[in-house]
């Protein structure tokens, strides 16, 4: 085991503690920093991992600008108390994914590698490889994407907007 | 890379359209919207005209990420199809029921886009983005009447379930991709087709999310428990839109990533499908029959075609995939104009959709009634309406490659589904009472849907041949 | 330092460790020496100096007791405050409620790892440099959202929304401002940025065209809104919300809440240093070239300089402008900011078609224009203070 394994698996063991927060506290704001920190350390993965560009943004889309806009709807409806536990539904929700964690798990594990992995190179997070990547292998998704944010923008427009 | 911007057109088309009415719509007067109704008809009337030139042609663009072949063809022309009949049967319906009429049509065109690209995708990644495209137009349109509770919780409930669902696949794509290395179909089909076998396993635990996904979507048994909510609250047009284009843009995916691409793994997800396909059947028919409301049954009813539609993919090769085709493009009409005649008896903004409402219609409206006669009859799969031809087609490729259980379930299934089908029947000619003479929303172009909606109907049943040799042409294009 | 670090993963102290985690530790451990060497000083120094230009600005005196003209104040109130007892309520939140200064702090900090005091004076010049610290100060809002939750008071709740719905708003000029100038250098580093222009203000990118000219005071405005600085300081509005989220806050934390405040105030001007003022830029004189240190330091004292000005700036604006209010805060960004800053970003583009003669010309107009401005201005200022009269009132085009 090298320094990159150790490394990786003290941010995994991180992230699953966060993540296995997010779901347990019963406090909403509690999960919800939980899941900032989740987001937080899936970015210093994307930055072990040579893509710094990607970690960044991660930090900037995810825990900068979408959780800040959960906290605010959180803090909006300002939420008395702690969430009620249900104990049915987290019987089932709890069975449900122990079972998925039991296909997964068995076949995540004992995979051989990818026949042809993709070799990570020294640029391959990198701004410049990214922009060239976007702009010419993924061109189409990339436009087609600007069009689901249109898409998204109108119909948040119109299911907001307040009635004349 | 070659980037031709032919196989574009069709979609570039419809978003040029959409992207016309949504600015028009800021600066043209209350009262002339309708004029956003008549541009979006002509813009389709284009794509639909553009789509009839480019049949035959076979060509991928952007690194074979987009194919325009005649299986995209085809479905697009179902997309034009019933897009252009959704706005025609909406133009009353929005204006009465205070939607905004700009948004509503750049919506439905927004939706429409995503189908098309949804049907000529190549490369996951370019059908996760369609289908994300058509979806959040679909929940936007679904909450889109909003003095309506019912409407509001409806887009709610789609928009969590879909949420969930969008999750189940982009977590199967990336298995896949981790597994094959590519999200392009060329490419995965190409690894799959690698004499050297063991695969990873993960790449199963990918395509199971992937059906897991695409069952969602499409409302396959385990999954549809969203359907009939949404479908009884989304105002009325929309839910003929969701349930014929938006299931047809799913099983065209479906049918160009599972059949086709990765038919190496047929003999992997046979079982699963086959249940599924079971269990949809089944438990849709039987929970159709106990519904109150012809809204809510009709939602049934399109989970249990979803069942024999799954026949047509289990059964996979040639003739379960033009069948599959065909009974798509018959199941449209009779579906859509069903749903169209709800949309008529909606009355001072008050959805009139149960059994009740249809009584005596026989009497008082008589070509609504026989329209919507011959819709059931055609969905219950009566002889000589397209119903019956799809059924027909979709029995056999069953049989053919050897499912014979599922062909006499299927057959049974739809027994069982003429009960619910024929109280409509009887309720409009054999009962009195019900909603009263005429209702504010009916409107000349509202009666064209419906009577477009019927000759489409009799039409597949009668002449199902040329249809039919377009869908099979449609498949053999995939290869 | 990145040449450093890569020696050393080479040479054996950190062999075979990921090249990121060893630039992570190094970053941090870098960061922890600038803090207590530079930053501390630093901002401690300038809330001495804000209290003092307020003061002269509002003819009163200021801190003059601690140390010559009162610079040592700083020092006094960091011990005062260390000494105070630290009050956590007893409704508060108490996790989050002592977690959220340290968040604040840290996601202010994390931006100097990329500043680029000289040459040769920076932490990390990453190739995301630019995008980074915009990701790092975007987290500073999670720590105001929480210190604004966890103290369980409605002034502090209040305050923490209205900072975070202002940092959300604002982060959109100031990103597109910043765009500009990607464009125009071709790097998100910010050394690249820096050596894009020259150490003439006719080679800076402020006066590059008219719409980075209007960028640049886009991304000043932006920039203040999201420090929470007057005029845009209503998340901690003392006349509403008693002090907005830190109201709850005592001793050391409400310290670092302050301390956060003004090294920012310095993060923004060196931002605007490096994007549109030419950064370390010196003139290519002869002495510098055969003493690296002299070169060095004079880049250093440009760099500080530049900056320094714009905190200048900030507090005098702070201490002229009136506090708007929560309506006109928002629809002076999403009405007229944004509209303006996608404008500017695609004057910008079209500007790059021009060649580059064109652009000369360009830049000496601009730089005209500026100056011309500065003058102006220094001359209304200069009558203001010598008449004292309301004449100006009455003709303000003098």
């Amino acid at each position: 085991m090298n320094g990159a394994q150790v490394g990786f698996f003290i941010l995994a063991g991180l992230l699953i503690v966060s993540s296995l927060w997010v779901v347990f506290q019963r406090n909403v704001v509690h999960s919800a920093m939980a899941l900032v920190a989740a987001l937080f350390l899936v970015a210093i993965l994307f930055l072990t991992l040579n893509a710094p560009m990607v970690g960044v943004l991660q930090i900037l889309v995810y825990a900068g600008a979408i959780m800040v806009l959960f906290l605010f709807v959180i803090m909006f409806l300002n939420p008395i108390g702690l969430e009620q536990r249900r104990r049915l539904w987290w019987g089932f929700g709890a069975l449900a994914g122990l079972l998925l964690a039991g296909a997964l798990v068995p076949v995540l594990t004992n995979g051989d590698a990818p026949r042809d992995p993709v070799v990570a190179t020294e640029l391959f997070g990198g701004p410049e490889e990214l922009a060239r990547s976007l702009f010419t292998d993924f061109v189409l998704p990339f436009e087609i994407a600007s069009i689901l944010l249109l898409v998204a923008i109108v119909g948040a427009v119109v299911l907001a907007k307040r009635e004349p | 890379m070659d980037a031709s911007l032919i196989p574009l057109l069709p979609g570039a088309q419809v978003l040029l359209t959409a992207l016309v009415v949504m600015l028009l719509d800021l600066f043209i007067d209350e009262h002339e919207r309708g004029l956003l109704a008549w541009i979006s008809l002509l813009g389709l009337a284009l794509c639909g005209a553009e789509a009839i030139l480019l049949w035959g042609s076979s060509e991928g663009t952007f690194g074979d990420t987009l194919l325009l072949d005649n299986f995209a063809l085809f479905f697009t022309q179902i997309f034009i199809a019933v897009a252009a009949l959704t706005v025609l049967s909406s133009m009353r319906y929005v204006r009465e029921t205070g939607i905004h009429e700009g948004e509503f049509y750049s919506l439905i065109l927004f939706a429409t886009t995503g189908m098309i690209v949804m049907a000529a995708a190549n490369d996951l990644m370019v059908f996760f983005l369609g289908l994300e495209t058509m979806s959040v137009a679909v929940y936007v349109l679904t909450g889109m009447w909003r003095s309506s509770a019912r409407s509001s919780e409806a887009a709610m409930k789609y928009f969590l379930m879909g949420a969930f669902a969008t999750g189940f696949l982009l977590y199967g794509i990336a298995l896949i991709y981790g597994a094959t290395g590519s999200t392009n179909l060329n490419q995965i089909s190409a690894y799959l087709l690698e004499p050297q076998g063991q695969w990873p396993p993960y790449l199963f635990v990918g395509g199971l999310l992937l059906l897991v996904g695409f069952g969602f979507k499409v409302g396959a048994v385990p999954f549809h428990f969203w359907i009939p909510d949404v479908y009884e609250g989304a105002p009325t047009p929309v839910t003929g839109f969701m349930a014929v284009a938006v299931k047809a843009a799913a099983f065209a995916a479906w049918a160009r990533i599972l059949m086709h691409e990765l038919s190496p793994l047929d003999s992997d997800w046979a079982l699963p499908l086959r249940v599924l396909a079971i269990a949809t059947m089944t438990i849709g028919n039987l929970l159709a029959i106990s519904q109150p409301s012809v809204k809510r049954m009709l939602a049934y009813s399109s989970i249990a075609h979803a069942g024999y539609l799954l026949i047509g993919i289990v059964a996979g090769e040639e003739w379960g995939s033009t069948s599959l085709l065909f009974y798509l493009a018959t199941y449209a009409p009779a579906t859509f104009g069903a749903f169209a005649v709800i949309t008529l008896l909606t009355e001072q903004d008050k959805p009139k959709e149960d059994y009740g409402h249809f009584a005596g219609l026989g009497f008082k409206r008589p070509f609504v009634a026989m329209a919507m006669s011959l819709f059931m009859l055609s969905l219950a799969g009566f002889p000589p309406l397209a119903g019956f031809t799809g059924k027909f087609h979709i029995f056999r490729s069953a049989i053919i490659a050897g499912h014979t259980d599922l062909a006499i379930i299927g057959v049974l299934n739809s027994l069982l589904s003429v009960i619910y089908y024929l109280r409509v029947i009887v309720m409009m000619y054999m009962n009195e009472g019900g909603v009263k003479g005429k209702s504010f929303i009916e409107s000349p172009y509202l009666y064209t849907a419906v009577g477009l909606a019927a000759a489409a109907t009799i039409y597949l049943g009668v002449l199902p041949m040329r249809t039919l040799e377009w869908s099979r042409s449609a498949f053999s294009s995939l290869f | 330092m990145q040449a450093y670090l890569d020696q050393l993963i080479q040479g054996g102290a950190f062999a075979g460790m990921p090249r990121e985690v060893v630039y992570a530790i190094g970053m941090l451990l870098a960061a922890f020496i600038v803090l207590s060497a530079f930053v501390a000083p630093l901002a401690g120094v300038t809330s001495w100096l804000e209290r003092r230009v307020w003061a002269r600005m509002q003819s009163r005196v200021g801190p003059n007791r601690v140390g010559p003209q009162g610079i040592l104040q700083w020092l006094a109130d960091g011990i005062k405050n260390l000494l105070k007892e630290d009050i956590i309520p007893t409704a508060a939140d108490k996790k989050l409620f002592s977690l959220a200064p340290y968040i604040v702090f840290m996601g202010f900090l994390c931006a100097f790892v990329v500043i680029p005091f000289g040459g040769h004076l920076i932490v990390a010049d990453l190739n995301i440099g630019i995008l980074y610290i915009l990701a790092v100060t975007s987290l500073v809002v999670v720590g105001i959202l929480m210190a604004g939750w966890a103290s369980n008071n409605k002034w502090s709740l209040l305050g923490g929304m209205r900072s975070a719905a202002q940092i959300i708003s604002y982060e959109i000029p100031a990103g597109v401002s910043v765009l500009m100038i990607v464009f125009l250098a071709g790097t998100l580093s910010m050394q690249g940025i820096i050596k894009g222009q020259g150490w003439a203000p006719w080679d800076w990118y402020l006066f590059h065209n008219p719409f980075t000219f209007a960028g640049f005071f886009l991304y000043f405005t932006a920039a203040l809104a999201e420090g929470n600085r007057t005029p845009f300081d209503i998340p901690e509005a003392e006349s509403e919300l008693v002090a907005g989220y830190v109201t709850e806050y005592s001793g050391m934390r409400f310290l670092f809440f302050f301390f956060a405040e003004w090294g920012n105030l310095y993060v923004i001007g060196a931002v605007a240093t490096t994007l549109f003022l030419g950064g370390w830029q010196v003139p290519p004189l002869a002495i510098f070239e055969n003493s690296p240190m002299l070169l060095a330091v004079a880049q250093f004292v440009t760099f500080f300089l530049k900056a320094y000005l714009w905190v200048f700036v900030a507090m005098w604006i702070r201490a002229t402008l009136p506090r708007v209010r929560v309506d006109q805060l928002m629809s002076l960004c999403w009405k007229y900011m944004v509209p303006l800053s996608f404008i500017c970003l695609l004057g910008t583009v079209a500007f790059m078609f021009v060649p580059a003669d064109g652009q000369r010309i360009t830049s000496a107009a601009m730089f005209g224009l500026g100056v011309a401005i500065t003058i102006i201005f220094f001359l209304r200022v200069g009558f203001q203070i010598r008449q004292a009269k309301p004449e100006l009132y009455f003709k303000p085009h003098i």
